[in-house]
């Protein structure tokens, strides 16, 4: 390694590995590494030792400890009801949905054998057959149909309520046939039902002080709040088992605890560390990074119905103000992609990549601040610890104000009961939002004009329209062409800020192969349990 | 006869007033937590709380019920010993609290063990050679350790011992327990770090109380009559400073059932503190109740225990 440049770190080494997984060729990557400065000849070294790590052979076998950062007495068994990121690696295990979303963002079969539709209305779903619970009951269609039926009603409580009340109709053909038929017509069916709450549980299940699934693993502690521990289930339908023999799961709040433990060999997975300690990860060849950029933001949210925002030059001004490569590189530590004011983020396929960011033009936002009429005039911004990285956002932004006369105040206010007091409320605040796997999803959760979370109180007929329509074309050319349109018509005309997408950066030991990127969110989308290994 | 009776009605006395406290917490927690924000459904369905989904699993919970009826009701279970059904995770919360408290109970006893004969032994001695260099280095030493936040002595412990020396592990929950050896690694730096912060009160406290009894004229005249320095201290002026002292070692192991959050955290050591942490960030009232009465029993048992330790060692009031 005596070629490798002197300030190459395992980041960097994650960022090509990353590539690679996405598909770049090699002289994308020789390219991408000569713009950085990297010598032709050390960059061939650099790249043979990433693809490497890509292609290594499992190994099967041993036991993972791995910790996420939040767990509480909250925490289930039961997917409908699945909250935090434990939960959602838990059900991963134990559990398994009809689909499920790729590292390319393409959905693939897993439950079922074929989901078809003619009118994007009437679905019919093919179960695999033979496939057994860890009871050893064998998979129908009435679990199917039970699965589905928990999310409408309300006593369940389910977190997946709003997406599923579009299925009017769920029902059972034949042992292993499910018809569900929608109350209109959406092509995204197939992606939705690949979300963490649609994983199927057994007929009648009502009990979920443990899992019984079809998945990987089988559930053999849990302690909410405390922790899990999976065994490997050796009667798994898919040929390629898990490879390790068990994994525990537990949270470690402390972001330093967390990676303490990682970096003293009492842990082999630190999911979502922060940027902040990455300088220690990155010095210690014993560990290195996964990264992926699923799609989570923190935005500025101006409401288009209240002072200032009913003003649209404010709007304007406060797009222009915002420094998105500052908060990228500053705040966000390099660890993000720059925004360009939409929901849909790189990961996701139907994102626009000619949509560009707007620039950085504090003379632009002057000018539309003084035909606002709002140039010194006390203008507050609630930001909060509960949308990440806000409070030093809101800073860079007051800064930039602060140099063109423009006077923005930070109005800081305390995590517990944000959401319920300041979001969607206060004229100008922050929010942070979750990846969600279709823009169908985030267009009528965020922009539509009933959506119950319109950040912005945008409203526009011809966008809700457009929802519709592209919710029920089956033709993917004419799909994407419209959710381009609509990506710009988000971008140009509400008033959600969203200056980046932020990367996931989970640590792991070096002796850990097979995680990779997903869209649905870290640590493999959480679902890293089954696909991933230890080297000896 | 009245004369022998007056320690009994001194200590029927405090445990009456322990048990009228006891109640007024459990109101006062209870009003407290009917004024945050939100309710258990809504916290739980997060953001997918629509309206009609909070009605829904409000009705399914029987959260329609007024509060106030709800806490009455799990009042009176709790008089005949039941502690109630967590709202969040349908458990018991016996079932729920039953480890943890014992886990903290277990490290709490650990580091009472510890710290307790090293502190008032550090105590006493430092007042015995008062204003020697032994007595400046120990009220240095105390004075540093109550100014460092345990946070900071607790990470500091993880980051040398843990991942620099390697000699103990970072987490003392999760590894295993299968030998005394494991067991004594696993618990030694949440036990130096938690001894640490609760030492440092105990050897001040007991410091100042026996200076202040061998300033009286009595433990001079044991002096004057000959006794040796270690007589005069033990067995004239210690029994006097009892009182005072057992009061400051109960104020300060109070701290350990509910106040080990952050050990709790940095260690990742499942105990009651973070349970009603937990509890509260989700309004789950009876786990949340629960934890307060639990904490509160602890804490007026330790008090009550100095009060009667006081009452019991002072041949006035015996």
């Amino acid at each position: 390694m005596t070629k490798t440049p002197t300030n190459w770190t395992s980041r960097d080494d994650a960022a090509v590995e990353h590539m690679i997984r996405r598909g770049a060729s090699r002289r994308e990557l020789l390219k991408m590494l000569m713009a950085s400065g990297v010598a032709v000849a050390a960059g061939g070294t650099l790249l043979s030792h990433a693809t490497a790590a890509v292609a290594a052979t499992p190994t099967t076998g041993g036991t993972l400890k791995a910790a996420g950062w939040s767990s509480s007495t909250a925490d289930t068994l039961d997917p409908a009801k699945a909250t935090l990121s434990t939960d959602y690696v838990r059900c991963c295990a134990y559990y398994n949905r009809l689909t499920f979303l790729g590292g390319d963002g393409n959905v693939q079969m897993e439950l079922a054998d074929s989901i078809e539709s003619d009118d994007a209305q009437t679905w019919t779903i093919k179960l695999k057959p033979g496939v057994q619970f860890h009871d050893g009951k064998t998979l129908s269609a009435d679990d199917v149909v039970y699965s589905m039926n928990r999310h409408l009603d309300p006593a369940v409580g389910s977190k997946a309520n709003s997406l599923a009340k579009q299925m009017a109709e769920i029902s059972k053909v034949d042992d292993l046939t499910v018809k569900i038929v929608l109350a209109e017509p959406n092509a995204d069916l197939p992606t939705i039902l690949s979300l963490h709450h649609f994983m199927i549980v057994a007929d009648g299940t009502t009990d979920f002080t443990t899992a019984n699934g079809t998945g990987a693993f089988k559930s053999e502690v849990f302690e909410p709040g405390v922790r899990s521990i999976g065994v490997r289930n050796d009667n798994y339908f898919k040929p390629q088992g898990a490879y390790l023999d068990s994994f525990e799961f537990f949270a470690i709040p402390d972001n330093n605890a967390r990676v303490n433990a990682l970096l003293s060999g009492d842990i082999q997975l630190a999911a979502a560390v922060n940027p902040r300690s990455l300088r220690m990860v990155e010095g210690n060849d014993a560990v290195r990074t996964s990264i992926s950029t699923a799609g989570n933001y923190t935005n500025l949210n101006i409401r288009l119905d209240v002072a200032p925002g009913e003003q649209m030059d404010f709007v304007e001004g406060m797009k222009s103000l915002i420094n998105r490569e500052a908060i990228q590189k500053s705040v966000l530590r390099g660890l993000a992609e720059i925004g360009n004011d939409q929901p849909v983020s790189s990961a996701n396929r139907y994102h626009n990549p000619n949509l560009a960011p707007r620039d950085f033009d504090p003379e632009k936002a002057k000018f539309h601040f003084e035909k606002a009429g709002l140039l010194g005039v006390e203008i507050p911004m609630v930001a909060s610890d509960a949308a990440g990285s806000s409070v030093d956002m809101a800073t860079v932004v007051q800064q930039a104000g602060a140099e063109i006369g423009m006077n923005l105040t930070v109005d800081r206010v305390p995590s517990d009961g944000y959401w319920s007091n300041y979001w969607l409320k206060s004229p100008v605040h922050f929010g942070n939002i979750n990846p969600r796997p279709t823009p169908d999803i985030l267009f009528s959760l965020l922009y539509a004009s009933d959506a119950p979370w319109n950040e912005s109180h945008y409203k526009s007929e011809k966008f809700d329209k457009m929802m519709i329509e592209a919710r029920g074309a089956l033709d993917e050319e004419k799909r994407t062409a419209m959710y381009w349109e609509m990506q710009e018509m988000v971008a140009n005309e509400a008033g959600t800020i969203i200056p980046a997408y932020i990367s996931n950066v989970d640590a792991v030991t070096s002796k850990l192969g097979g995680l990779e990127a997903n869209p649905l969110g870290g640590m493999m989308g959480y679902a890293f349990a089954e696909y991933v290994w230890l080297d000896a | 006869m009245t004369r022998s009776l007056l320690p009994y009605i001194l200590v029927a006395q405090r445990l009456g007033i322990a048990f009228v406290t006891l109640i007024i917490v459990s109101f006062a927690v209870f009003f407290a937590t009917a004024m945050l924000p939100g309710d258990v459904a809504e916290i739980l369905l997060g953001q997918a709380a629509t309206p009609e989904a909070v009605a829904g699993l409000r009705e399914a919970m029987g959260l329609n019920e007024p509060a106030l009826s709800r806490f009455v009701h799990w009042l009176l279970g709790l008089a005949q010993g039941d502690m109630g059904t967590s709202y969040v995770n349908n458990m018991e919360v016996a079932e729920l609290i039953g480890g943890r408290l014992l886990n903290s109970l277990r490290l709490a006893g650990v580091v009472t063990l510890v710290s307790v004969p090293v502190a008032l032994t550090l105590g006493i001695c430092a007042a015995m050679w008062r204003g020697s260099i032994f007595d400046r280095l120990v009220s240095l030493l105390t004075i540093s350790v109550v100014s460092v936040p345990e946070f900071m002595v607790a990470t500091l412990a993880v980051l040398v011992f843990a991942v620099w020396l390697g000699w103990l592990p970072a987490l003392s929950y999760g590894v295993e327990l299968d030998s005394w050896s494991a067991m004594l690694r696993a618990y030694a730096m949440p036990v130096i770090s938690l001894s640490l912060v609760v030492s440092a009160q105990m050897i001040r406290m007991s410091r100042a109380a026996v200076i202040e009894t061998i300033n009286t004229p009595y433990v001079e005249m044991a002096l004057l009559k000959g006794a040796s320095l270690s007589r005069m201290v033990l067995r004239h002026a210690l029994p006097n400073a009892l009182g005072p002292i057992a009061n400051a070692v109960a104020l300060s192991l109070s701290y350990l059932v509910g106040g080990v959050i952050i050990v709790e955290t940095i260690f990742n050591y499942p105990g009651v503190a973070k349970l009603m942490v937990d509890a509260v960030s989700t309004r789950d009232l009876p786990l949340i109740q629960s934890c307060a009465m639990i904490f509160c029993v602890s804490y007026l048992s330790l008090i009550t225990l100095a009060d009667l330790i006081a009452i019991l060692s002072n041949p006035r009031l015996r």
